[in-house]
């Protein structure tokens, strides 16, 4: 398998034909994620977990997917408890972490990090979050629930909603939608707007963008609403961030007059962007969302580390 | 009788020419004139007239050779320079800059959340996306950068 013993930095590390095949991976991958079949896939493997951020979905589903699969998993929780806190390098964190475990997946307040982890590792990295920049493997969770509810990318008409500029994983998204030929609407304060250069990429790989910030008129002939939290952790100041706290929030008078099978999804957690009404209604996908995150890390995790592959 | 200063030629070092007009003290900041050795000449001619680019800056510095950073650093700011080496007042060697694919320890990447800017033990790293104009993309957090001359390291 072309993935084996690579890094998974960006979403840009992986091919249209390499994400399909981790989709369809993935999907096999539900009957073990859902505990009704067993696997030894990972089977002697460890798999260090080093979060320096908090994190609820993505460190426990990368957790549950190693320990369906029968391997085991090196934690790092909290930052406190390692000797970053005595002022030791992430660099030299990562060269530790690679000599005890076969991959490391790595969260990190600072952009740039699983890259720096990349170099520093002779093992491979995926990243889990760095700052601002990227998060590919909830891009990944986030077009498998698409194309569940739709059996295609292409074609689909996608709203990203609220903070596109701190929000890692609509950047990820957004150039994974680009490269399948998704239709995207930008929907933001003009605060939170996509960064420029990433704009600037989304247009010259000819992605399909407009904008729309008042919201009912955006969502109208949407197949999915991609809300977002605003990353008030990323905020420069406190005043910035209370500019735009709450400006939007999608609610039961939002989805009147949406198409049927228009589907909401959420990288979660959310503060308030989607009302719990929303939970009740068939178009709330994103705790379907977030299960996905165990089948598709599943698959990511056995495509580089394949069973026979060494240690 | 008026007497003209001209700029004397030099025994050895180094002479950087075709400088886009008005970026000769940006040049000198990247040379890093005060490392000089104390007895070496630094010369500089300001909006000179050029057959090649219109008009052009000129600085030529006594006893030194460029690093390749430096020269890349060069190549940045001002794309349509040459340098040439002298040697006992021969041109031993003369070339046009020229930048590579990947920018190291020249520029710092502006985005100060970025790994590189925490004091790792790192080199900031930039690959060239674009030759002209010039567009570098930090190798870490992806971050774009054009203005080059405000995050000189």
């Amino acid at each position: 398998m072309a993935l084996k013993g690579r890094d998974i930095v960006s979403i840009r590390d992986l091919s249209t034909d390499e994400i399909s095949e981790i989709l369809d991976h993935a999907r096999k991958m539900i009957p073990v994620a859902e505990g009704k079949k067993p696997s030894d896939a990972l089977e002697g493997r460890v798999v260090a977990t080093a979060f320096f951020e908090p994190s609820t979905r993505t460190r426990l589903s990368f957790e549950a997917a190693v320990q369906r699969l029968g391997g085991r998993c090196l934690t790092i929780a909290d930052i406190g408890v390692t000797s970053m806190r005595k002022g030791e390098s992430l660099y030299d964190t990562v060269r530790m972490l690679s000599s005890y475990s076969d991959a490391i997946v790595l969260r990190h307040p600072n952009e740039g990090a699983a890259r720096l982890a990349a170099d520093a590792s002779d093992r491979p990295v995926i990243n889990a979050g760095d700052g601002a920049n990227q998060h590919p493997t909830q891009a990944l969770l986030d077009l498998m629930a698409m194309q569940e509810a739709f059996g295609t990318l292409s074609g689909l008409k996608v709203v990203l909603l609220g903070d596109l500029k701190y929000g890692r994983t609509v950047h990820s998204l957004s150039l994974a939608l680009a490269q399948f030929g998704s239709e995207m609407i930008l929907s933001a304060p003009k605060a939170l707007a996509l960064p420029e250069d990433l704009r600037g990429e989304l247009d010259a790989l000819g992605a399909k963008i407009s904008e729309e910030p008042e919201l009912k008129r955006a969502v109208r002939d949407a197949d999915v609403v991609y809300v977002t939290r605003i990353q008030k952790e990323r905020f420069p100041d406190e005043g910035e961030y209370r500019s735009v706290a709450g400006s939007y929030r999608v609610d039961a008078s939002v989805l009147e007059g949406a198409k049927p099978q228009l589907i909401v999804l959420h990288p979660l957690p959310r503060a308030g962007e989607v009302d719990p009404e929303i939970d009740r209604t068939p178009h709330a996908a994103y705790f379907r969302q977030a299960f996905l995150a165990v089948p598709v890390r599943m698959a990511l995790l056995s495509s580089i580390l394949p069973p026979g592959s060494g240690g | 009788m008026v007497r003209e200063l001209r700029i004397t030629p030099i025994r050895n070092g180094t002479v950087i020419d075709h400088i886009t007009n008005g970026l000769a003290l940006d040049v000198l900041r990247i040379i890093g004139v005060r490392d000089l050795d104390k007895d070496s000449t630094v010369s500089i001619a300001l909006h000179v007239r050029s057959g090649k680019i219109g008009w052009k800056d000129i600085v030529k510095v006594e006893n030194m050779e460029l690093s390749p950073r430096k020269v890349n650093a060069i190549a940045l700011i001002t794309p349509s320079a040459t340098i040439s080496i002298i040697r006992d007042h021969q041109v031993r060697e003369k070339r046009s800059v020229d930048l590579p694919e990947h920018v190291t320890g020249v520029v710092r990447c502006p985005n100060i959340n970025c790994i590189s800017n925490q004091g790792e033990p790192i080199e900031s790293d930039f690959r060239v996306v674009r030759r002209r104009p010039v567009v570098l993309r930090c190798t870490y957090c992806d971050r774009q950068v054009t203005d080059f001359l405000k995050h000189l390291a």
